[in-house]
């Protein structure tokens, strides 16, 4: 066991190297920030001096080394934006908005996603049964950015019950999360569901029901547990993609976290401030990852290790 | 493997709906009753015929610029069908033929292949595509590279597994042992045991593809304009909710339909062809 974690440490490690190289890599790629930076009055020398400045004149894996040697130090450079903040302090201020986001989105959606899927394969074939794959169907098929443009048409602009954007207040969480939670709930009831009705069928759930353990404790203990190893499973993609459709959502809102801070890196071509919210998220993710392969061990005695 | 009725309806619908709009899209030009890049003006943000003010020259209204927001629908199919099916043929091909090779072989070769595409799955898709169209620009060629370099890994995966099962046949051993080269084996007797998995996988990602495309393009790093695009509309009438709601809605359902009529077929082809992978 103990080896097992090692080695999926060391792996995630290596991972976050080869991760780092590609964004630097790409940083690098992204435009000249020089051009953008200058007005157009500058001078050749201007030019070549800010260039200088910027470090961009040495070769790629010397502006490599220089950029994970300060990296270790936390120096991750600077914006080349306004105030020209560091990059990292930049992601770190915006980080507990997105991660507010996404934690709320997920325990939402197991909130009502769970109880949900063991309702619909309990009675299958039902209408709550319907409902759920109809539910599950449609999350699967709008754009995330559709359903949040959407809902603050809906519930902002025609019934006024809900603020259109912002950050802060309870109630401002409501619509982000509501857009956010159509594919993550979508993807937990259709696990839970399909793990429960292999659950149902199998031997200990039928000797637990021969022994005389009432139907309410079969299904919520005895046969929930097990399904919701597909669930775990699954929940790095699950997580994965909430992640991503957290971007497209914090656009949408006008919702301060790093997803939005992504977006406007892009559009002015900041590649610090990008290089930072791609490792960032990109080390979430190897995190994410890591541990449900290690809980899943625990979980889950049949896991080879090797 | 036979589909339950309510299961046949769905698909049939989802099949009639997809037919429908390949038709609109190959024959846009005559559908469209206007240019979808040329608008006029005067007829800036007019409502659909329904609501007050509009009227039945323009049935689902005009956007800020005075376009007619059906013809750009119509044409927007088209942008989104071609990009989705050539992507999915490009990463399909790529992704299957890389991930065959890995579960055929085996060793260093299946190594490697495997960890680049782990690595492909550990990296936040919406990023990569967002860092890629900003490195190569705006083209249709280049949103196909970089969904396609999102999409490969997947059918790598899929068609690595299937082949390890496939390669333990007795069949293959017989060919095997009967000389026939490592090549052809892949191609012909691992690919057509393959396929239909693979076939299921690309039905139901030309969904994931076409909200993919659209949410690009609704960061801005999509399609260029003025090309016709349902995200590219979605994005262009968000900042006009509160009083020409149709230009972010109609595209919007136009995009739901569509997604949904495709994950209705792959549902039902997943039945028909893996009874046993049902989710």
């Amino acid at each position: 066991m103990q080896r097992y974690i090692v080695r999926r440490l060391i792996q995630a490690l290596v991972m976050l190297v080869i991760v780092s190289m590609l964004v630097f890599i790409m940083g690098r790629l992204t435009g000249d920030p020089v051009a953008l930076l200058l007005s157009e009055f500058s001078t050749e020398d201007d030019k070549a001096l800010l260039t200088h400045q910027l470090g961009l004149d040495k070769p790629l894996p010397e502006q490599y080394a220089i950029f994970v040697g300060n990296a270790l130090h936390g120096d991750f450079g600077r914006s080349i934006r306004g105030e020209r903040a560091p990059a990292l302090q930049l992601v770190v201020e915006r980080l507990p908005a997105s991660l507010q986001l996404a934690v709320v989105t997920v325990l939402v959606s197991l909130l009502i996603g769970l109880p949900l899927g063991v309702f619909a394969a309990v009675n299958k074939g039902s209408l709550l049964d319907t409902l759920a794959r109809v539910l599950a169907l449609l999350g699967q098929s709008a754009p995330v950015f559709w359903i949040g443009i959407a809902a603050m048409y809906f519930f902002s602009v025609q019934l006024h019950w809900l603020p259109t954007s912002g950050y802060g207040k309870p109630e401002q969480f409501v619509l982000p999360v509501f857009a956010l939670s159509w594919f993550t709930l979508a993807a937990i009831v259709r696990l839970t569901r399909s793990g429960m009705m292999d659950a149902l069928e199998s031997e200990y759930v039928k000797l637990a029901r021969i022994k005389g353990v009432s139907e309410v404790v079969v299904t919520w203990k005895h046969a929930l547990r097990n399904s919701l190893l597909p669930v775990l499973t699954y929940s790095g993609i699950i997580l994965g993609r909430t992640i991503a459709g957290v971007v497209v959502v914090e656009t949408v809102f006008a919702w301060p976290g790093i997803g939005r801070l992504a977006y406007e890196a892009v559009m002015s071509r900041d590649f610090p401030v990008l290089q930072v919210v791609v490792l960032v998220i990109a080390s979430l993710f190897l995190l994410v990852n890591l541990t449900v392969d290690i809980l899943y061990a625990y979980i889950d005695p049949r896991i080879r290790y090797s | 493997m036979r589909l339950g009725l309510a299961d046949t309806i769905t698909s049939i619908v989802g099949i009639t709906i997809i037919l429908l709009l390949v038709i609109v899209a190959i024959f846009a030009q005559q559908f469209a009753p206007y240019d979808p890049t040329e608008g006029s003006l005067g007829d800036r943000l007019k409502p659909p015929f329904w609501q007050t003010g509009g009227d039945t020259a323009h049935l689902l209204g005009t956007d800020l610029l005075g376009r007619d927001t059906l013809s750009r629908l119509i044409f927007g199919a088209r942008t989104s069908l071609s990009v989705a099916v050539v992507a999915i043929l490009v990463a399909g091909t790529l992704g299957s033929a890389l991930g065959i090779v890995a579960g055929y072989l085996g060793g260093w070769v299946e190594m490697v292949i495997m960890r680049i595409v782990d690595l492909a799955f550990s990296f936040p898709t919406i990023l990569l595509a967002m860092v890629l169209a900003v490195l190569f620009g705006a083209s249709f060629s280049n949103i196909i590279l970089v969904i396609s370099l999102v999409l490969w890994a997947e059918y790598a995966r899929m068609a690595r597994g299937e082949s390890l099962q496939v390669k333990e046949m007795d069949y293959v051993a017989l060919a095997r042992v009967a000389g026939v080269s490592k090549a052809r084996i892949m191609l012909r007797h691992i690919l057509p045991n393959v396929a239909s998995s693979l076939i299921v996988l690309a039905t139901l990602q030309v969904g994931v593809v076409i909200i993919l495309e659209s949410s690009l393009s609704f960061l801005g790093v999509g399609m260029p304009p003025p090309t016709p695009d349902w995200g590219a509309m979605i994005s262009e009438g968000r900042s006009y909710v509160v009083t020409a709601w149709w230009l972010s809605m109609v595209p919007g359902i136009a995009i739901l339909l569509t997604v949904l009529s495709f994950n209705l077929l792959g549902d039902a082809l997943t039945e028909l062809l893996n009874p046993a992978r049902q989710p």
